[in-house]
């Protein structure tokens, strides 16, 4: 076994933290979810100069990393700073095109010539990848798609968006579904603001496209797709709680009453002391996920950041006192991020019921 | 010992439904459902309403304006007013300057004050933390000195809750610091437009604006309005703290949150069926209903019980920790139930009058806000922590 993240994933690691720290402070991240498209695009393009969407892919991709641990490595660091950029859309975007051999608009993606936002989810299915209810027929030259998509994460700035849709079987059947590259004009799509300062929209679909648009069938590439979503994420979520507990931590240590630290007190400390392992814990889940290719691995780690994310997020804003409700201060900004990514790609009670499925099915 | 409702008490249940039927318009309870944010007018006309039937003041002795009801009615009240949508009540003169007023305030101040309460005249707010003293109270600065006729005030006060409504504040002031920091506290009340006040805004983590700064930069307050004796305002706050516990575990907030949950828990579709079927929601769910019923007998005990008034203080922190702990674990539950959909947040969709389509089910908009705001509960009003402290040191001497 080795431990170690390497010489590469280090520098990518340290030059990530160094630019966000030197252009994108919490301040600016709220400024920028106000309004559309949630995120500054010159940062954009000076993330893809430093290599880290094409971090994400593999050389055959087109990148020159798409290892499980250069996910985490990338998303752990956005989780640091809270970075706010379309990372995880296109990421998820990105894997579906690789994997139906689209080179040509993986390569657009990784120059930082196209944004692409994963459509997968809907209304009716909660957070069950399974679900799909847009229709998809076929016609002549093409296809024409019909329904609607929820909360596409940087759904509204998109030039692509990857679309699924069923041309056969019941709303839960995970056969008889098909992706599709849908450019941004043939949707109509509605953008708003998340509530932990992210972008995303609802997208209305009734559409012809040329038979080229189709990327086969979808679910092989969801599952993939979603699996390296699941695990960005979960990484992002290690990153964040340690930022949080390390603000919490300073709080402890400088806020005094009753003539003392506030940190002084027995009760905080060992509360603290709970975080402390608990994190070390969820960093171990996402890592086991990371290195073991394991969907079981994957739903323990998901489930385990939803657990201890909002364990640090909730002691956080305690700990803090009245301070810990302000929009001014940073922390309450991490607890809000933390909350939220739990209610992403599954929450903790439904990656439970899909752990405990595949520990049967083992 | 029983613990059904007499046929009075069910009599009276009817009655405050009627009056709610009748009194509480559908406009103002659909902004209270839908977590729509209400305007002072909204709320100051639910108090004028109340009022106009005498139940504003239902905890008030009967010669002021009270209503002589039993724990039990007002329970039954607070539960009828929640589930009709009625808008909360707001605490800070009815509930928290009165009883000062009643046991401390002079003839004419409780001549002068209390019916301007009642009749709205005057919106009290609440001046006791600073940032320097939250957890730790009695070591305000505010400072108040005597010249002549008045007493000059400076300093500040923070989280202060509508102050950006009111035109008077209730104030713990500093008047000595000879002696324990509790020594030296004063009851002060104090308008709001007198020249040197400032109030700004304190914007919370998710958007809101309910809670204030107040700068006081040498404010003449006249002498007539301390409360009371000099120094002996820690004595009055902590009298109010041990004695007003109506409300404090929020019940029927509570109980009307677990009916809405219930409700759309059978209109959430899952695979298998629906939202309230899955094993794991159930559980959830099941663990905070027993806890909320529990603690209603538990809010009904102490209040009836004279027995129990010896131990008011630590009874009404384990009040308000598990009161405030339950109503956690509701927003929690209801912002789980409503999955990917907890994370649009679209500006305006809480502003009376937004008819853009909601982004998810109907009952969406409010609904991670509310888990959000709602994590000051557990430190605003004496933190949990506090409370602990109080049970740990009344009840087991440690």
């Amino acid at each position: 076994m080795d431990f170690s993240l390497g010489a590469e994933r280090m520098m990518l690691r340290d030059s990530l933290s160094r630019w966000l720290a030197d252009h994108h402070d919490i301040r600016t991240r709220n400024r920028l979810a106000a309004s559309e498209p949630g995120f500054d695009r010159g940062h954009w393009a000076a993330l893809v100069e430093l290599g880290v969407v094409g971090a994400l892919f593999t050389e055959a991709e087109g990148g020159f990393g798409g290892d499980p641990f250069d996910v985490t490595t990338v998303f752990e660091v956005v989780g640091r700073a809270l970075y706010a950029g379309p990372l995880l859309a296109n990421l998820m975007a990105g894997r579906m095109l690789a994997g139906a051999g689209r080179t040509d608009e993986l390569a657009a993606i990784i120059a930082g010539e196209k944004l692409a936002a994963l459509a997968h989810f809907e209304h009716d299915g909660r957070y069950d990848p399974d679900h799909t209810a847009t229709t998809v027929t076929a016609v002549p030259g093409g296809w024409h798609l019909r329904g609607a998509k929820t909360v596409v994460l940087n759904g509204d700035s998109a030039d692509w968006l990857i679309v699924t849709a069923r041309q056969s079987g019941d709303a839960w059947d995970r056969a008889g579904r098909l992706a599709f590259v849908v450019p941004a004009d043939a949707v109509s799509r509605r953008g708003y603001p998340t509530i932990d300062g992210l972008r995303a929209a609802e997208l209305r679909i009734d559409t012809t496209l040329p038979a080229s648009a189709c990327l086969g069938e979808a679910t092989p590439l969801l599952d993939v797709a979603l699996a390296v979503g699941t695990l960005a994420v979960s990484a992002e979520a290690v990153g964040a709680m340690e930022v949080l507990r390390d603000m919490t931590v300073e709080y402890l240590r400088t806020r005094k009453q009753f003539g003392r630290p506030i940190g002084s007190f027995q009760a905080l400390q060992h509360r603290m002391a709970t975080i402390y392992t608990e994190i070390e814990q969820a960093r171990s889940a996402v890592l086991l996920a990371a290195g073991t290719n394991s969907a079981k691995a994957l739903a323990g780690a998901k489930a385990m950041v939803g657990r201890i994310g909002q364990l640090v997020a909730e002691e956080a804003i305690q700990m803090h006192g009245g301070i810990g409700m302000t929009w001014e201060l940073d922390a309450p900004h991490y607890a809000k991020r933390l909350i939220m990514i739990d209610h992403q790609l599954g929450d903790v009670d439904y990656h439970m019921a899909r752990y405990i499925a595949l520990s049967r099915a083992a | 010992m029983d613990l059904n409702y007499s046929a009075e008490e069910q009599k009276f249940r009817d009655e405050v439904r009627a009056f709610l039927a009748a009194e509480l318009s559908p406009r103002l309870s659909h902004k209270v459902k839908n977590g729509l944010r209400l305007t002072r007018e909204d709320m100051q006309g639910w108090h004028d309403t109340l009022n106009r039937r005498g139940w504003l003041a239902d905890s008030w002795p009967v010669e002021w304006g009270g209503t002589g009801w039993t724990p039990v009615q007002r329970q039954i009240f607070e539960d009828e007013s929640c589930a009709a949508g009625a808008p909360r009540i707001v605490p800070f003169g009815l509930k928290m300057l009165a009883p000062v007023l009643f046991k401390f305030g002079s003839e004419a101040q409780k001549r002068y004050y209390l019916p301007r309460i009642l009749d709205g005249s005057d919106w009290w707010c609440q001046g006791y933390s600073e940032p320097g003293a939250g957890s730790d109270l009695a070591s305000l600065k505010t400072r108040a000195v005597r010249d002549g006729d008045h007493y000059i005030v400076n300093g500040q006060k923070t989280w202060t809750t509508l102050g950006h409504y009111a035109n008077k504040m209730f104030c713990l002031v500093r008047t000595s610091t000879e002696g324990k920091p509790q020594e030296g506290i004063s009851f002060l009340l104090i308008d709001m437009d007198a020249p040197g006040i400032t109030v700004r805004p304190i914007i919370l983590l998710e958007g809101t604006h309910e809670v204030n700064e107040v700068f006081f930069d040498n404010v003449r307050v006249p002498v007539e309005n301390l409360v009371g004796e000099e120094n002996q305002g820690w004595t009055y706050a902590k009298y109010l703290l041990t004695h007003e516990r109506t409300n404090i575990a929020g019940i029927g907030f509570s109980r009307e949150t677990m009916a809405h949950l219930k409700v759309v828990s059978r209109e959430i579709r899952t695979r298998d069926g629906v939202l309230a079927d899955d094993p794991q929601f159930a559980l959830r769910l099941a663990r905070i209903e027993m806890e909320l019923e529990a603690l209603a007998l538990t809010n009904l005990r102490l209040l009836s019980d004279p027995a129990a008034a010896a131990m008011a203080g630590p009874m009404s922190s384990m009040l308000k920790i598990k009161g405030t702990e339950i109503r956690q674990a509701l927003d929690d539950l209801l912002r789980r139930a409503l999955g990917p959909h907890a994370l649009p947040f679209v500006p305006g969709a809480l502003e009376e009058g937004y008819n853009a389509e909601p982004i998810g089910p109907s009952w969406a908009a409010p609904v991670a806000r509310d888990y959000f705001n709602h994590r000051k509960i557990t430190i605003f009003g004496g933190s949990n922590e506090v409370q602990r402290g109080i049970i740990t040191k009344t009840l087991m001497g440690l």
